[in-house]
């Protein structure tokens, strides 16, 4: 690569993200596509994080993984397990994986696979479990883990066949544009790009050599589940920026993740390398009987979608979510995404979006402009109950700190041999 | 009281009613809402918040559930309306935005033809906005002090090569075809054009001469360091020349302090090749002859004066206004707290000249400092670190009036109040209090000048009403006011009449070409770009002049050590290794 300026890596790096062409191939139990989850291994959401670090939802969620593996049949043995020592844990980011909340990954749990056929890189994202009472927010009850085999054994492997019928899989960036035109921004909301991907499968799904019983199951489940496709867009994101981040120079942000203690980022110049500052608590609107004081830190890889370009920098392309900015409508969507344009080189051709006079999607946050302008990110998401257990109790937008993107210049700068 | 209102066939989005519970939540009179639409699952969610009512039996998926704990039932009444009004209003659009501006890019393209930046940002940024507006295009207005001296000969020498002019750095006041920018009074417009280094001196001379029924269409601030060996007097000049080459302008008036000794020649030179009537005030040297066509001033009433007569062709001769009848005192003492820093100084050389006092024990952060004696200028910035200027906070100068009741030596307190933008709004009210305490304590005379016009908005007799109410003798101008004082302890200033002499040959053989952009500085009225104090915006929106707000922040939070981290990264060039 021969590159003069870091203006022209950085350019490299989104000509990438434009040129990238994630493709749905297949659902596989994870340990299939990830090695390291044939020992006894957990992966995480954001950078690494040790047990005793974790909040209390993310090891809620761990609990629940090793009563699915069935590595101990009661939480108190779980607990202790996960205590020892005797589980180890990395972070999904390690493993070409990304986890929405908790990102809690085990052997047997299916994972989305998504191919980037431009540069043939893959990535993997659990399926999502729906909303109220789930793994990713720390539940782990009979009835989560109950759920969660029922996804194992029938919605991972009908998904699966339905998939393989199919000669190139599902081409995700035409759903993408088909959803945003429709109102998705792909962290909040993703109730169009769930319908469109139900209508691809639902077809198929009905023609396959399987039960009637599992052919209601996993439609029921697929009509039901208005964020199914945030975790076929996580995947997809993170086979975009691993595909670009194959460019080794520059300050593109090519990940942004939380554990619940850290905020992290990764730039293309720096490559697998962590940069962060510590998380922040999440502002926005709670489900009833909740508020700020329930709230658990920020957590979770589904930040990899505002490093694409979708979420909360494209809040304008969702008008249904934008009241979850703040006390404001439209126009503070507008404000947000005007002013996440500031903090991007460009803006994505392949996704022009209707509310925002067809200007495209955010592409590629430099870490530069974060720095000197003092404009971080808007991310959106979903806000955990701080105790284990309870859930989802609503939702709305964090920032990372500033500093994350401040270390990784100065990493950058010095490597450079400032 | 806990109440289950089930409003049937209500369809709500989820976010709307979280919203609206989050906004009743906030009422005092709620202890306890919750409203969701009453699916199973939310019926569910109810009961386990403790929101278990036999009516919740009868709710459906379609309508919509309140459940309510309050007081009494007026209560109820008041919040169902609320729920009401909430879910029938409708936005009006009226959030339609601006997008912010906040780089040079987006001013100019939202305001292609400005021609002035107006900067007002920390004096370490000052320099390289400066050097911004060049490029663009621009003359830059910087009211921003702490620049480097060496950056201001730099950056004038530059603009002046294009064809710019920089006006300051440390530039508080200005009048640009008659647009008021920063710290200025509203004048009338006029013939007389000023070239000023000094803000508050430009402020009392175009306010006198606004008085004196003339008026001053340009008064253009040069900082105070213009004049200095280093820069060269090189805006001043540039000014000059565009005022002679100005149809609109019959009269000039140069004020500045005495500058070095070859500075002062070559702006001499300049101004006796000049062949409009001008007057010069070169504060604290005292000049002995006027030259025909070219006369020197002693105070700024005598500058505002004789530009005034020069317009009016009547005989070119200093009347200085008497001083105001006082008693005497038994005290011998005259203390001077100014805002304005200019006015602080004639005073100071005034006093001196009349007391005849020596200049050479002046100590650090006062103007004037003998044993009796002091003047101040608390616009210095050894009183305003961490404060907003005196001009605006009352704050420094109510503790020197305060202090004064234990000063027995003082016979008299002279001070200013300046009006007009950027000025408190009030300042008479505001230093009332702390003056009426002390005379009540003491026997000290109390003298004031108000500097500003009846335009001013914060309304000019009003403010000398306030005063004269509790005893304070109003000057019209700071020579009275000083004359005053002066009388209070038993002595004045003599002005002696000055001579005519023929004006002394210039070396010069003609004046600089000027500019286009400068002479269209002066002759239209200028479109600005201001960077920093928002309320800088506010004389130009005022005054119907055109104004884009550019809001400028340090980049990356002012911090050094990333700034030079990122001009690294943006300079580097991987092929240079």
């Amino acid at each position: 690569m021969n590159f003069k300026t870091i203006e022209e890596a950085n350019q490299a790096v989104i000509d990438k993200v434009v040129q990238s062409a994630p493709f749905l191939l297949d659902v596989v139990p994870a340990k299939s596509v990830i090695p390291d989850l044939n020992k006894k291994m957990l992966l995480h959401a954001g950078p690494p994080i040790k047990w005793e670090d974790m909040t209390d939802p993310m090891q809620g969620s761990c609990v629940g993984a090793v009563l699915f593996e069935e590595w101990a049949d009661n939480e108190e043995d779980a607990r202790k397990m996960l205590a020892s020592g005797e589980v180890e844990f990395s972070p999904c980011h390690h493993h070409n994986a990304v986890g929405p909340m908790g990102g809690i990954t085990s052997a047997n749990m299916p994972v989305f696979v998504v191919e980037n056929k431009s540069e043939g890189n893959t990535a993997y994202c659990t399926m999502n479990e729906g909303i109220g009472a789930v793994l990713r927010f720390g539940a782990y009850s009979e009835e989560v883990v109950t759920r969660l085999r029922w996804m194992r054994d029938t919605l991972g492997p009908v998904l699966s066949k339905a998939l393989l019928t199919m000669e190139d899989g599902v081409n995700i960036n035409v759903l993408v544009a088909k959803a945003i035109a429709m109102g998705d921004e792909f962290h909040q909301r993703n109730i169009a790009a769930s319908l469109a991907f139900y209508k691809e499968l639902g077809p198929i799904i009905t023609t396959l050599d399987i039960t009637e019983k599992e052919k209601q199951e996993v439609s029921q489940f697929l009509a039901d589940t208005d964020q199914f496709f945030l975790n076929v867009m996580m995947a997809a994101s993170k086979a975009v920026m691993d595909g670009a981040r194959t460019v080794t120079e520059g300050t593109i942000v090519t990940a942004m993740c939380r554990n619940g203690k850290d905020f992290g980022i990764r730039i293309s110049g720096m490559g697998d390398e962590w940069f962060t500052g510590p998380v922040n608590t999440p502002q926005g609107l709670y489900f009833a009987g909740y508020s700020g004081e329930d709230a658990n830190k920020d957590i979770g890889d589904s930040a990899i979608t505002e490093t694409f370009g979708v979420g909360g920098m494209a809040m304008i392309a969702a008008p249904a979510v934008t009241r979850f900015v703040g006390s404001g409508g439209f126009y503070d969507a507008l404000n947000t995404s005007n002013e996440m344009s500031e903090i991007c080189m460009s803006q994505n051709p392949n996704f022009p979006v209707p509310t925002w006079d067809f200007r495209g999607i955010c592409l590629g946050i430099d870490a530069r402009l974060v720095v000197e302008k003092g404009i971080t990110p808007v991310i959106n998401t979903g806000i955990a109950h701080k105790k284990a257990g309870i859930g989802q109790i609503g939702a709305g937008t964090v920032n990372p700190p500033v500093s994350c993107f401040e270390k990784a210049i100065q990493a950058y700068a010095k490597k450079l041999g400032m | 009281m806990l109440q289950t209102i089930i409003m049937k066939n209500s369809y709500q989005d989820s976010v709307v009613l979280m919203l609206l519970t989050s906004k009743l939540n906030q009422l005092a009179e709620v202890e306890r809402v919750s409203i969701m639409m009453g699916t199973p699952s939310n019926i569910d969610i109810f009961r386990a918040s403790g929101f278990d009512t036999p009516e919740l039996d009868e709710a459906t998926s379609n309508d919509m559930i309140v459940m309510l704990e309050v007081a009494s039932e007026d209560d109820k009444e008041n919040v169902l309306n609320m729920i009401e009004t909430e879910l029938s209003s409708t936005n009006d659009g009226g959030g339609a935005v601006e997008e912010k501006i906040n780089s040079w890019e987006k001013a100019l393209k939202k305001a292609p033809d400005a021609n002035v930046a107006l900067i007002s940002i920390p004096g370490e940024y000052a320099a390289l906005e400066i050097e911004k507006a060049i490029d663009n295009g621009l003359h830059a207005f910087v009211f921003s002090d702490n620049v480097p001296i060496k950056e201001e000969a730099r950056l004038k020498a530059k603009a002046h090569e294009k064809g710019l002019i920089v006006m300051g750095p440390d530039c508080g006041t200005g009048v640009i075809h008659s647009l008021p920018l920063a710290f200025t009074n509203n004048n009338r417009k006029g013939k007389i054009g000023i070239i000023g280094a000094s803000g508050t001196g430009i402020q009392e001379v175009t306010t006198l001469i606004h008085r004196y029924g003339q008026g001053v269409t340009n008064a253009i601030g040069t900082g105070g360091r213009d004049l200095s060996t280093a820069v060269g007097a090189v805006s001043m000049i540039d000014s000059i020349v565009a005022l002679n080459n100005d149809p609109d302008t019959e009269v000039i008036v140069v004020i500045s302090k005495p500058p070095a000794k070859e500075i002062e020649a070559r702006v001499l030179d300049v101004l006796r090749k000049v062949e409009k009537p001008v007057v010069t005030l070169f504060l604290g040297s005292k000049p002995v002859a006027h030259e025909e066509g070219l006369y020197h001033a002693y105070t700024l009433e005598e500058a505002a004066q004789l530009g005034t007569k020069l317009m009016n062709k009547e005989e070119v001769v200093y009347a200085p206004l008497p001083a105001k009848e006082v008693s005497l005192s038994e005290s011998e003492g005259i203390k001077g707290y100014y805002s304005g820093g200019t006015l602080a100084y004639e005073a100071a050389f005034l006093l001196s000249d009349a007391l005849k006092l020596s200049k050479e024990n002046t100590s650090e952060g006062y103007t004037l400092k003998s044993d009796l004696h002091e003047v101040i200028d608390l616009g210095d910035d050894m009183y305003t670190k961490g404060k907003p200027h005196p001009m605006i906070d009352p704050e420094i100068r109510i503790e020197k009036i305060k202090s004064v009741v234990n000063q027995p030596e003082t016979a008299v307190v002279v001070f200013d109040v300046v009006l007009g933008y950027g000025a408190h709004e009030d300042m008479a009210s505001a230093l009332k209090p702390a003056i009426v305490e002390a005379k009540a304590a003491s026997d000290v005379t109390f003298v004031s000048v108000v500097v500003g016009t009846d335009e001013d908005r914060q309304n000019m007799d009003n403010q000398i009403a306030i005063l004269e109410e509790i005893g304070v003798i109003v000057c019209e101008n700071n020579v009275q006011a000083l004359q005053t004082a002066l009388r209070v302890v038993g002595s004045e200033l003599i002005f002696e009449p000055k001579e005519v002499k023929a004006k002394e040959a210039s070396t010069l053989k003609e004046l600089p070409e000027v500019s286009e952009s400068l002479a269209k500085l002066i002759s239209e009225t200028p479109k600005i770009i201001n960077i920093g104090l928002q309320s800088f915006t506010e004389s130009i929106v005022d005054n119907k002049g055109e104004v884009v707000h550019f809001e400028w922040r340090p980049s990356a939070g002012g911090n050094v050590e990333l700034q030079k981290v990122l001009y690294f990264l943006n300079q580097f060039e991987f092929n240079a290794k």
